[in-house]
């Protein structure tokens, strides 16, 4: 390791906490699994999957995955404005698979449903709400990124900071496939 | 450019191995189906999403890139098998548990009735 530099160094380290997120997740899952069937007269997963809906939301996060690939290797070559629209396409993306999550939540709880009502709906809760705030912190983060790339350029700090927040997204729509085949696609059969 | 042909490729599989499972279980739902699809379903939507899992790691975490030796390999599957040893644990321990609950039941609402004519 001695002839490695800060970057690799940087994104070990970032890399070492994202495979401790994903035991978190696991864990997640875990509980999700075993709390599935209890749902104490209250909706089960086959009643809250609508598979055009949660095949939308999965393209919009792949569709945002793939963007901000795109933005790295701009921000890699040194075109600035490229990287800004990429990371803007991706931002919105996000936004939009966040927005269908909310509105997901909000009509659930709107209809009674919410995560105080069974053992199932808390576990569904928590697991989709962990993703999503995992989700909502990254654009936060890219907004703060993008005003960095704006005012101070593509500096080598700009950009490893970048490649950590291009790792992120990244294993959020890997946490979202378990997610979108375990809860949704098994879920509705 | 490599690089670039390299993330084109794996969001077109990315959206294959997506929007292929999302149809199998909508005409699943939706249309008839034979009771031995519901049996082999299951295993081959787990089986896309172990595959969508692999396309993801390798065109977009870039995993096996990094050189000799490989950390973030290594700490990958690390994380992996502390990942199965908690999922697969914890079903495991449950579904004994289960077991164990729905093997009482009958014992306990014998005691109980006992206990209530004995009174």
């Amino acid at each position: 390791m001695s002839n490695h530099n800060t970057t690799d160094k940087v994104s070990f380290g970032f890399w070492a906490y994202l495979m401790s997120d994903a035991v978190l997740f696991a864990g997640l899952f875990a509980t999700y699994a075993v709390l599935q069937g209890q749902v104490f007269g209250g909706y089960g997963i086959g009643d809250i999957v609508d598979i055009p809906f949660v095949a939308v939301e999965s393209v919009l996060l792949l569709a945002s995955s793939f963007t901000i690939g795109l933005a790295l290797l701009a921000a890699r070559h040194g075109k600035r404005a490229l990287a800004l629209s990429a990371l803007l396409i991706t931002l919105a993306l996000g936004l939009g698979f966040l927005g269908m999550e909310v509105h997901e939540f909000a009509a659930l709880i709107g209809e009674g449903q919410g995560p105080d009502k069974s053992a199932f709906l808390s576990a569904f809760f928590t697991l989709l709400g962990t993703h999503g705030l995992h989700v909502a912190l990254g654009s936060l983060w890219m907004v703060v990124l993008m005003a960095h790339i704006a005012f101070k350029g593509l500096t080598e700090g700009v950009l490893r900071k970048l490649t950590c927040l291009a790792l992120f997204w990244h294993f959020l729509d890997v946490i979202w496939i378990f997610i979108f085949t375990i809860v949704y696609m098994l879920g509705a059969l | 450019m490599r690089a670039l042909t390299h993330y084109i490729i794996g969001f077109a599989l990315s959206l294959v191995l997506t929007l292929v499972p999302a149809a199998f279980v909508w005409l699943h739902t939706t249309g008839e189906h034979s009771p031995s699809m519901h049996v082999q379903l299951p295993w081959v939507l787990v089986i896309f999403a172990l595959t969508q899992l692999l396309v993801q790691l390798y065109f977009f975490l870039h995993v096996g890139d990094e050189e000799k030796p490989r950390w973030n390999v290594m700490a990958l599957c690390f994380a992996v098998f502390i990942a199965a040893v908690l999922v697969g644990g914890t079903l495991w321990i449950m579904q004994n548990l289960g077991h164990e609950q729905q093997a009482q039941l009958p014992f306990i609402e014998n005691t109980i009735s006992a206990e209530a004519s004995n009174d």
